[in-house]
């Protein structure tokens, strides 16, 4: 799973395999990422507009 | 002060007392198949009635079967988030939280299945990646992740969870970025869907199961993906029915389903033709060029020609052609056998597909390999029904699952 | 495990076995057992549950008395050299976890005991169901555990095992050359010898590098009553089988009704 895993290779079927799966996680991790970031700062923002209410 | 309600607004629930009597003996399954999966953790395999030549049994063939019919996921997923299919948006959350039971049953199966659980972090680790068993453990897993990530958002709806303001804007942001989970989840599926099926069509070892290459996949690689495609959405329907039946209210509207089933249908259609297709070259060219004819694989009496009948024609050809036409799909008494019927037939073709692969004789001095499951193994396979119910049950009573439900059982 | 070596220069170590010679008395399973630390039950009844590495397997011409014939056919794991490319063997292919590897400079299927984590994939791959499961802890009787050999580690529970060729005999036999100041590389055909070949009281079975002309083997497969077991599947066994009986020798493998079993094609990369 890691090049440093004896049994690895930088061969075509590990880049292949390994890469396709790497980009996978990459793009479900980046997604979580930004939907957690962003909800963080929506509350921010709406706290900050529920404090000018006031 | 008022506490939120747990029970979303605008719809009717059952009591409590009736859904704790519901739940308490949907558990009681549950726990008789958690016993036996503790016993089988703790003495072994040894509990199970598998032996040398039937390595594989009961367990894969319910990993294979879960995963088929928890299809429906990724593909109203494809449909609703890529090709843009919008109706099925009434029916994609109870999709994805049978997909999620689905995906979590195999997982727990898998983990059931190995003789040493403690070294099953060894796939990933030690990764081979010319095995199809590897390919299967990573999108699995990945696609588990991207399931669970698609799950969430619901739960964050629960009225109460929602009154949270970071879950109320993370469910709103999830829902913000879900065709690309979705896009995800298609691919990890054609891929896992698809060496599902090299797990059999590359063991060039059993002419039962070998099928030739097309790219540097198996045939059955495809086959598998195409037919989960094509029976998972039916097993959301058949799901969706009984619920509405159990729960007595009309939960997703006809048309949704109709649109569903006729989708399905055509999927069917091409894929039982491909599947005749791939019989034909093996039955008539792979097989006898290892010196075995058709028949040779079908002289025992549990597994006889019989079985290729009902699995092509009865159970693909027939609700296929059902579903393709309206008045077919339209007459509930038909939509639902064609269901049903494709349903069992794709459960049958992962049956063949590990069953009886290992009990073909490859030997002219051996017999055919016979296989009983032991109650050890009926009870884990029984645990994610249980689960399943529950699940469902909870998600229902809980989670604004279906859209259309305040519409269609206007409460006053 | 990466080195590739060259075909023709590398060794291929395998087995011819007589069954003319072959009487079925199945010292081979014993020698096998002893050798190689192979647990048992007491109960043995049920073979399918049974571990052991080599297999006597009856086979009979199916005809009535008197014409009945009777052959005994040993079993041990084939080191399949494998479909298309050399190392492609059925169970190594398949193996998640590279659990089981194929060794390019003698041409044996290793098995890793600490490495499988029991998915018995490779059993479903295997045509010979060369391949066991410990179904359960192995349990030797009273004082028997002082007699296991020290040079063959004892398997847990929850793995597979299969016939190593006794790999750990290559070891010590390459061990030995080296204390000797010997080329290791360059054992003598009776230097590493296999416990069953050297158990059988016909002499059976011989063992050898199928890749060397001095070795008996390199002669013996190349006799015309040599078959190999399901050579159709293209497995590429390093077993191969002498037998005079004609139809022992068809039912060493399928063929259509039609088919005569020396006149199919031989599917073998050894005769290019
Ligand atoms: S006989 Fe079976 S276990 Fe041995 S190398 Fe061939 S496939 Fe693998
Ligand atoms: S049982 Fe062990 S050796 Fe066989 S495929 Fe699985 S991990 Fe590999």
């Amino acid at each position: 799973m890691f090049p440093f895993c004896f049994e690895w290779a930088w061969d075509m079927s590990h880049m292949v395999f390994m890469g396709g799966l790497w980009y996978a996680l990459s793009i479900i991790g980046a997604g979580l990422t930004f939907a957690i970031v962003k909800s963080i700062m929506d509350m921010k923002s709406h706290d900050e507009k529920d404090h000018g209410h006031h | 002060m008022n506490e939120t309600p747990l029970i979303p607004a605008g719809v009717k629930r059952c009591s409590k007392w009736q859904f704790s009597l519901w739940m308490g003996a949907v558990t009681a399954v549950l726990i008789w198949g958690i016993y036996a999966m503790f016993l089988i953790w703790y003495k072994g395999l040894n509990q199970t009635n598998m032996n040398d030549a039937y390595g594989f049994a009961l367990w894969i063939w319910a990993d294979l079967a879960v995963i088929a019919l928890g299809g429906g996921a990724f593909f109203s997923g494809f449909l609703t988030y890529i090709i843009g299919k919008d109706d099925l948006k009434n029916i994609i959350n109870f999709a994805v939280i049978i997909g999620f039971i689905c995906y979590s049953s195999a997982l727990l199966i898998l983990a059931i299945d190995i003789g040493q659980p403690l070294r099953g972090w060894f796939i990933f680790w030690h990764a081979n990646v010319h095995s199809m068993l590897t390919e299967v453990a990573f999108c699995l897993s990945c696609y588990f992740a991207v399931l669970t990530i698609e799950f969430i958002p619901l739960i964050l709806e629960n009225p109460r969870l929602a009154k949270k303001p970071f879950l109320h804007h993370l469910s709103h942001n999830m829902h913000g970025v879900m065709a690309v989970f979705a896009a995800t989840g298609v691919f990890l599926s054609f891929f896992h869907q698809g060496s599902l099926g090299g797990v059999a069509g590359v063991l060039y070892g059993r002419p039962f199961a070998y099928r030739e290459h097309v790219f540097i996949w198996p045939w059955t690689f495809f086959l598998f993906t195409w037919s989960a495609a094509a029976c998972g959405p039916c097993f959301t329907i058949l799901v969706t029915w009984m619920t509405e039946k159990i729960t007595r209210k009309k939960l997703v509207k006809q048309e949704v389903i109709w649109l569903f089933a006729k989708i399905s249908g055509w999927m069917i259609i091409t894929y039982i033709t491909a599947k005749t297709i791939d019989t034909l070259y093996w039955a008539l060219v792979t097989a006898p060029s290892k010196g075995f004819t058709l028949m040779d694989f079908y002289s025992s009496p549990t597994y006889n020609i019989g079985l290729l009948f009902i699995e092509i024609v009865l159970c693909g050809f027939v609700p296929g052609l059902i579903l393709i036409t309206r008045r077919g799909r339209e007459n509930s008494f038909f939509l639902m056998s064609a269901v049903i019927l494709a349903v069992i037939g794709v459960s049958l073709n992962r049956w063949v597909m590990v069953l009886q692969v290992m009990a073909v004789p490859l030997f002219s001095f051996n017999d055919w390999y016979t296989y009983m499951p032991s109650w050890q193994e009926v009870a884990t396979t029984v645990l994610p029904v249980a689960y399943g119910l529950i699940v469902i049950s909870l998600a229902y009573r809980y989670l604004p699952v279906f859209p259309q439900e305040q519409e269609l059982n206007p409460i006053d | 495990m990466k080195e590739k070596n060259d075909y023709e220069h590398s060794k291929r170590y395998g087995m011819v076995i007589d069954l003319d010679k072959c009487t079925g008395c199945g010292s081979c399973m014993i020698g096998c057992y002893t050798e190689n630390n192979v647990p048992f039950k007491a109960d043995e009844t049920n073979k399918l549950d049974s571990i052991n590495w080599i297999q006597v397997y009856k086979l009979t011409n199916g005809k009535p008395y008197p014409e009945t014939e009777i052959s005994y056919l040993p079993m041990p794991c084939m080191q399949c050299d494998g479909e298309g490319k050399l190392g492609h063997s059925p169970c190594v292919s398949v193996c998640p976890a590279v659990a089981t590897d194929y060794d390019y400079s003698t041409g044996i299927v290793s098995q890793i005991y600490t490495r499988c984590f029991g998915c018995r994939y490779c059993m479903a791959a295997c045509p010979y169901h060369a391949r066991k499961f410990n179904w359960w802890d192995p349990v030797w009787p009273a004082d028997m555990e002082k007699y296991l050999s020290p040079d063959v580690s004892p398997r847990m529970r929850g793995v597979v095992e299969k016939c190593s060729f006794c790999f750990h005999r290559y070891q010590l036999a390459r061990n030995k050359a080296y204390y000797e100041n010997r080329q290791t590389e360059e054992l003598g055909e009776d230097e590493y010898q296999t416990a069953c070949a050297e158990a059988c009281p016909t002499g059976a079975i011989t063992f050898g590098d199928l890749n060397n002309k001095s070795h008996a083997v390199y002669q013996l497969k190349n006799s015309p009553n040599a078959f190999r077991l399901l050579e159709r599947l293209e497995t590429n066994p390093k077993v191969y089988y002498l037998s005079s009986k004609k139809w022992v020798r068809r039912q060493g493998d399928n063929y259509l009704a039609n088919e005569e079993p020396g006149l199919i094609k031989k599917i073998d990369k050894q005769h290019h």
